[in-house]
């Protein structure tokens, strides 16, 4: 069947910000599906409110609204649109609920809007638990068995029906409290009377025990006549009880017969046809390792972060056929792209073996629990390919930048190691590798964390390796050549064997091709192998001269999609220029790891090793660190000393800007203030240091990503306790102490050609310094700016640009504080803010980075040079966190940066764009407040005084306050009514309050001290249980006030198509 | 391990790790894509005379499952680039090496496999030795040919399998190297299986008075066999017949067309066939021949065809309650998702000829 030629206008919704379990997986599904839509002729409307991505990039839909992701937004997008289609499976389950919500409300049926892909039955039948029970029990495929009980008798009768084991959940306890394992009638009788007594309605599920049991994926696809087609399965390491997401996942399933695999293939195809869906779904299973027996966990009725793996993981495009499906095509006619001659509707056969390993954020979240279950808490993840599982495993390890090269990790706890083992943390591979180095045998490890007897198998190789060559000092050749195919680094075996001299490897690349070399492939998708023969270097190239790009990495805190954005928009551009542009990237979720981004593509790991192997391939005549993040700016001096040319600003430029004794010599040189500050490294000289500088002060070690460990001290008491904690951890390079100013934060991407100076804009953050500028709303242009202070923020950022041999981007950060201008740090390289900044202003900064990296001149490319004009509309970045996946994570802000993602809000003004960027971000603004309800307020004693204006604001609003007893006092003595509310440790007041619906906002600063900080922490999850956003900084708090007085709701703000704005 | 070579018959020259039997072995080497179900491969009697690459890296993971076996070991040589030596399934009875040995299969393993698959790939299905030491003269490898092996394979005497249930359905089966599991679904259905050997002519399958005769898989050339081409001659519209891979091919000579051989076949489990008319099909595969639809004109019409490359997936004869397939909807190992075409046979027994 052809397309369908009544598709004219297609409305695309993506997935909204990044938080834990929706990352830029659907950047990439989303934009492959733009770029399909455009290639048939279609009118793409896209709405998306996340600025950092590929899919709202101008070209890559007609009309582009980077507005809140909400059903009535949408809506009215609908109505000013009007498409007639609706593409909402490739924006992760955001989209696919907005869609249900739409449909629901009578909304596509209103405006003739049909839903492309999967129908609502489908998506229905699929997301429905009951309906998705009953829809399995119609095609005879199990689910995990399960019966309500209300009684002993009937939890009895449950448990024999089901059989041992059964869990027992209670209903409606937070957090399954109550609940447990049965074995047999007499600990269920213990159990399930406690699960009956706690539950407030005294019922509970008895569900089989299926934790242990094998997790298995597959990936299937489905077209509107019933073709259908497995695309990659893939086994989870972890057993079931572990998310997928938390899972280190190998593809293609490993363990299993073809009797077990062709089982459970079947019931993922058969499942598809009943549930009806059109496109690419998820299907999980869990499988009795023991039996046959086996049980359906659940399905995903669209693309998602598995498909977006199957993809990397096979060649092939889950997100572009789901699109040409949508669109009437049907799989069998559909050519596969990488082989360009056979069939899409066939199953990709891999001939190497692939590793998916997390990132979790937990380097960030000291304190909080690493214990992974089945609430994902990766922010992001990496994938490996090699010939080997060990190969893989080890590449994944190292492509995860968690500062380990091999399994050797030092353990969390000093608990015994089988304890250890019975953990499931985001260590537990680690330890299991420790524990087989104590020679505990693979039985025991087996039995105590399930893991298949096969993989702990590969990783005792691994272990047996590492022991026989400990201290060895000189590897033989058979040694060496052993260790290179386990996946070893040489740095690694240095480390281990304290080999000084290793004879290096000439590593070869294979081809990803989808069919395992049956047919001949064109696109040059590579990773290493240790093989003699080497497709890369026989592969036909265009002559051109060769540039290599780094991409970076993992998606984590601090690091997200906007490198993707950039490092993607670098290697267009050089593309356009007439290089030969090579990618090297080892994250599956992204626009950069697509095969047919760059000219060639190798998914290896960011080490120096990897990448030197690939240079050696390549023979770039340069290479690109400042599109990937810290990723591949740490990679800048290595390179540098290999004799490898690098691209844009030179290495001594970096240097130049990251060293502090140099870069201070620089401020010195053009009369640029900083906060004053000295480096230390006793406790005394801390102290002495802070004393001297005067509280409050900043603390952080040096040359740290993202914030990392980095706190304001307001007392000796609290110098003295970070210190502890960081010299604990053996430092090497000193502790920064710096003095603390609770200013203005301003943040400015520069482009410089060395001799011109281009800023497309300047950005102020409402949240004062201290919150780290990943975390705090910036809003352009600055709302609160002198004319002098910006025109010595230009200055001064020219200045600086130049003599740091700017060649491309730069970050500067400022601070304006008591009227004075102070720049607290430069990064030389791209920003998290260029892709917003490229949104808004219309120029194409990394495109003009790129052309100037190349000897481009700033003066020839259209622009201008200085500050470019502002264009008529505001636009307020807002962050997103992802605290509901770690409910005890401290959610504080403060210079650590915590957000995952962030969205865009466009408008005319300041507060219309803060509106809408807050909304987008997940918080409600009523039209109208109860009487009774209102807003908590609880703060530190230190901000007793600030606190008055803003419960003078909201009272002005006629919002109840309500405020724990300091905060009510200090507020009441002002004159203002405040009901007064006991402290948590009190009284559950505080809880009761936000059960019963009367605070709608939360605004809390206390918590600086251990012992209120698990107060906070409990209140926190309990707000985010229920919905009530929670605000930790005054200023987010005033900028709040603020949006609720300008009377904006989500049908009075103007919609932006970013396409029409008048530059 | 000891040192083994996979010497090639255009004289390349493959150093690995011996594996399997001692010795040496000669053979047609060829590929099969299949990630998993090599236990179905290695007893799987098509293979007879062929040494055997597995493209996936990663070989004997679930050791040694008997019951999964369907028939005997008739490969020449097995090439792996990993074989495990510490198996992991539930049903594992003891390590894929062990098998070999048993079997007196030699093989090797730590070799490039995707090489070797881009080779064959690009010169064709070609000969091969695996060997301790390289032999000087490479004649003896490229004058190998594999002939007479459907004799080799096929049973000594008939066996009758009896129905799964109540018995519906009188089938005999012409065993050319007849994989298990054309037996199983056909029992499965209701089916009593008389298993003859290939020798056995029209005329004495007819005395089974058969409702229908199952033509099964087998390895080799199809046009060597004259003989069992002549039986079916006979056959055809005497009773329902429902022909499998190399039971495909004897029956389009028997009806007059032609095969010819494919540059290096179709061996895995993941080659679609489009269905005239009708969707696409996910099937297993192991043919290094194929019909030429073209060949049967106005006698045979071509129901499925490759999606990837266009060659003759299967045949229909009108009037004649024959039709015959190319892929294995017996599955093992590969998907089981043309599994119906085992109820089409049923039905046309039954009399329903649109089924």
């Amino acid at each position: 069947m052809p397309k369908d030629k009544s598709i004219r206008k297609v409305m695309v919704i993506g997935s909204g910000p990044i938080v834990i379990g929706q990352a830029a997986e659907f950047d990439y599904a989303g934009a492959q599906a733009c770029r399909i839509l455009k290639a048939e002729g279609i009118n793409v409307v896209l709405v998306n409110s996340n600025p950092a991505t590929i899919m709202t990039d101008k070209a890559m839909a007609d009309e582009i609204y980077l507005e809140p992701l909400n059903a009535e937004t949408v809506e009215r997008i609908i109505k000013k649109e009007k498409p007639d289609s609706l593409l909402a499976g490739l924006g992760g389950q955001t989209g696919l609920t907005l869609a249900m919500q739409l449909s629901n409300r009578g909304v596509l049926e209103r405006y003739g809007v049909r839903l492309l892909g999967s129908d609502m039955n489908a998506i229905e039948k699929a997301e429905d638990r009951e309906l998705f029970r009953d829809t399995m029990k119609a095609i005879g495929q199990p689910v995990v068995p399960s019966e309500i009980a209300n009684t002993m008798e009937e939890a009895q009768k449950a448990a024999r029906l089901i059989g041992y084991p059964v869990i027992i959940r209670p209903a409606f306890t937070l957090g399954g409290s109550g609940g447990g394992i049965a074995n047999n009638d007499e600990e269920l009788k213990t159990i399930a009377g406690t699960g009956l007594l706690l539950s407030p309605i005294h019922q509970i599920l008895v569900e089989r025990c299926i934790s242990g049991w094998k997790e298995i994926e597959f990936e299937t696809m489905r077209d509107s006549i019933g073709n259908v087609i497995a695309v990659c399965s893939m086994e989870n390491l972890d057993p079931v009880g572990i998310h997928t997401g938390d899972s280190i996942v190998a593809a293609p399933a490993l363990t299993l017969s073809d009797k077990e695999y062709q089982m459970l293939r079947s019931a993922s195809l058969d499942m598809i046809t009943a549930l009806g869906i059109v496109g690419g779904c998820n299907c999980q299973f869990a499988l009795n390792p023991d039996s046959f027996e086996y049980a359906v966990i659940e399905v995903n009725p669209r693309v998602s972060r598995s498909s977006a793996l199957a993809s990397k993981a096979t060649g092939y495009p889950i997100a572009k056929i789901t699109t040409k499906i949508a669109l009437g095509y049907t799989l069998d006619e559909i050519k596969n792209d990488i082989t360009g001659k056979t069939c899409a509707c066939f199953e990709p056969a891999l001939d190497y073996v692939v590793v998916k390993f997390p990132k979790w954020p937990f380097d960030k979240f000291a304190g909080s629990s690493r214990r992974l279950g089945t609430q994902m808490k990766a922010t992001g993840e990496v994938m490996a390919i090699g010939s080997s599982f060990e190969a893989a495993l080890m590449k994944a390890v190292r492509g995860t930048e968690n500062g380990f090269d091999t399994l050797n990790a030092p353990p969390l706890s000093d608990r015994p190691l089988e304890e250890r083992l019975a953990q499931q943390d985001d260590r537990r591979i680690f330890t299991v590798f420790e524990a087989l180095k104590a020679g505990i045998s693979i039985d025991k490890i087996h039995e105590i964390t399930k893991i298949d007897c096969w993989f702990l198998d590969k990783i005792r190789n691994l272990a047996d390796f590492e022991l026989s060559i400990a201290g060895k000092r000189k590897l033989s050749k058979d040694e060496y050549a052993l260790a290179k195919g386990l996946g070893y680094t040489d740095k690694a075996l240095r480390h281990i064997c304290r080999a000084k001299k290793l004879p290096g490897w000439q590593f070869s690349y294979k081809m990803v091709d989808t069919c395992a070399a049956e047919f001949n492939a064109e696109t040059p998708y590579f990773y290493s192998t240790c093989d003699e023969v080497c497709e890369s270097r026989s592969f036909k190239r265009s002559g051109k001269p060769v540039i290599l790009v780094l991409g970076s990495g993992p998606i984590r805190i601090g690091q997200g999609i906007e490198f993707d954005y950039s490092s993607v928009h670098c290697v267009w551009t050089l593309r356009q220029m007439g290089y030969d542009v090579v990618i090297v990237n080892n994250n599956p979720e992204t626009v950069s790891t697509d095969y047919d981004t760059a000219d060639r593509l190798y998914f290896e790991p960011l080490t120096p090793e990897d990448v030197m192997s690939i240079i050696d391939v390549e023979k770039p005549i340069g290479v690109v660190v400042a599109f990937g993040g810290q990723t591949a700016i740490k990679l800048t001096q290595f390179l540098d000393r290999q004799g490898i040319s690098i691209l844009g600003t030179s290495a001594k430029g970096i240097d130049l800007a990251e060293d502090r004794a140099l870069f201070d010599k620089l401020l010195e040189k053009f009369a640029i203030s900083r906060p004053k500050g000295m480096g230390v490294k006793t406790m005394e000289e801390a102290v002495n240091a802070a004393e001297t500088l005067g509280y409050p002060v900043l603390l952080r070690p040096s040359y740290v990503i993202g914030g990392q460990n980095m706190t304001i001290s307001w007392s000796d008491e609290q110098t003295r306790k970070y210190m502890q904690a960081i010299l604990a951890t053996g430092i090497e390079n000193p502790v920064l102490v710096d003095k603390y100013m609770p200013g203005t934060e301003l943040e400015v991407d520069v482009i410089s050609d060395g001799a011109d100076v281009l800023i497309p804009g300047i950005m102020e953050h409402i949240e004062r310094a201290g919150v780290h500028s990943g975390d705090s709303i910036a809003v352009y242009p600055p709302y609160n700016l002198s004319g002098r202070m910006l025109h010595k923020l230009c200055d001064r950022s020219t200045k600086l640009a130049l003599a740091l041999g700017t060649k491309g981007l730069v970050n500067i950060q400022y601070l304006i504080f008591e009227n004075e201008l102070y720049v607290i740090e430069v990064n030389p390289r791209a920003s998290r803010t260029v892709p917003y900044i490229s949104k808004v202003t219309g120029v194409p900064m990394v495109d003009i980075a790129s052309r100037v990296m190349l000897g481009g001149k700033l003066k020839d490319m259209g622009y201008g040079t200085g500050l470019y004009p502002t264009p008529p509309c505001h636009a307020v970045k807002v962050p997103v966190f992802s605290f509901e996946k770690l409910n005890d994570a401290n959610a504080i802000l403060g210079p650590e940066m915590k957000s995952t993602g962030e969205v865009l809000g466009i408008g005319k003004t300041t507060a219309e764009a803060l509106f809408k960027g807050l909304t987008a971000a997940g918080l409600t603004i009523p039209s109208k407040f109860d009487v009774e309800t209102g807003v908590l307020l609880s703060v530190a004693e230190i901000d007793y005084q600030e606190i008055l204006s803003i419960a003078e604001q909201f009272y002005d609003l006629g919002i109840k306050i309500y405020a724990t007893r300091g905060t009510a006092d200090a507020i009441k003595r002002q004159g203002i009514p405040v009901h007064s509310v006991s402290n948590a440790t009190e009284s559950a007041e505080i809880y009761t309050l936000m059960e019963k619906r009367k605070i709608h906002y939360l605004i809390y600063t206390g918590a600086v001290k251990d012992a209120t900080m698990g107060d906070f922490i409990a209140i926190h999850r309990r707000a985010m249980q229920l919905g009530i956003p929670c605000l930790t900084s005054l200023d987010t708090a005033g900028a709040l006030i603020k949006i609720i007085a300008s009377r904006y709701t989500l049908a009075n703000t103007e919609l932006v198509d970013i396409n029409k704005l008048s530059h | 391990m000891k040192t083994a070579y996979l010497v090639l018959g255009n004289g390349k020259v493959f150093k690995g790790k011996q594996i399997g039997a001692p010795g040496k072995c000669l053979g047609e080497l060829l590929f099969t894509t299949n990630m998993e179900g090599y236990l179905e491969t290695l007893t799987d009697p098509s293979y007879a005379g062929q040494i055997v690459i597995q493209t996936f890296p990663l070989i004997g993971n679930y050791g040694v499952i008997e019951e999964d076996f369907e028939g005997k070991s008739a490969l020449k040589g097995y090439v792996v680039r990993e074989l495990c030596d510490t198996p992991s399934n539930f049903r594992s009875q003891y390590k894929l090496d062990e098998y070999l040995k048993k079997q007196g299969i030699p093989g090797i393993c730590g070799v490039d496999t995707r090489e070797l698959t881009r080779l064959i790939r690009e010169k064709g299905v070609m000969n091969a030795m695996i060997c301790n030491r390289i032999p000087k003269d490479l004649a003896a490898i490229n004058e190998f040919a594999v002939t007479n092996v459907v004799d080799a394979v096929t049973c000594e005497k008939e066996a009758v399998y009896p129905a799964l249930g109540k018995k519906k359905h009188n089938v005999v089966l012409i065993d050319y190297g007849a994989k298990r599991n054309i037996i199983k679904s056909l029992c499965s259905r209701g089916c009593q299986v008389t298993v003859v050997p290939c020798k056995t002519s029209a005329k004495a399958v007819l005395s089974y008075n058969p409702d229908g005769i199952m033509l099964s898989n087998g390895p080799g050339d199809p046009a060597e066999n004259t003989f069992a081409i002549a039986q079916i001659k006979k056959l055809v519209g005497k009773v329902p017949i429902f022909g499998i891979c190399l039971g495909h091919q004897l029956t389009a000579l028997a009806m007059g067309g032609r095969t010819e051989k494919l540059k290096y076949g179709h061996r895995g489990g993941n080659q679609p066939v489009k269905e005239a008319g009708g969707r696409t099909y996910i099937t297993s595969q192991n043919h290094g021949y194929a019909v030429i639809a073209d060949s049967l004109k106005g006698t045979g019409v071509e129901t499925f065809v490759n999606a990837n490359d266009g060659s003759c997936e299967g045949m229909t004869y009108p009037g004649r309650r024959c039709f015959t397939v190319q892929f294995h909807p017996e599955a093992c190992a590969g998907p089981r998702d043309t599994g119906f075409l085992f109820d089409k046979f049923i039905a046309m027994m039954e009399g329903n000829n649109n089924a």
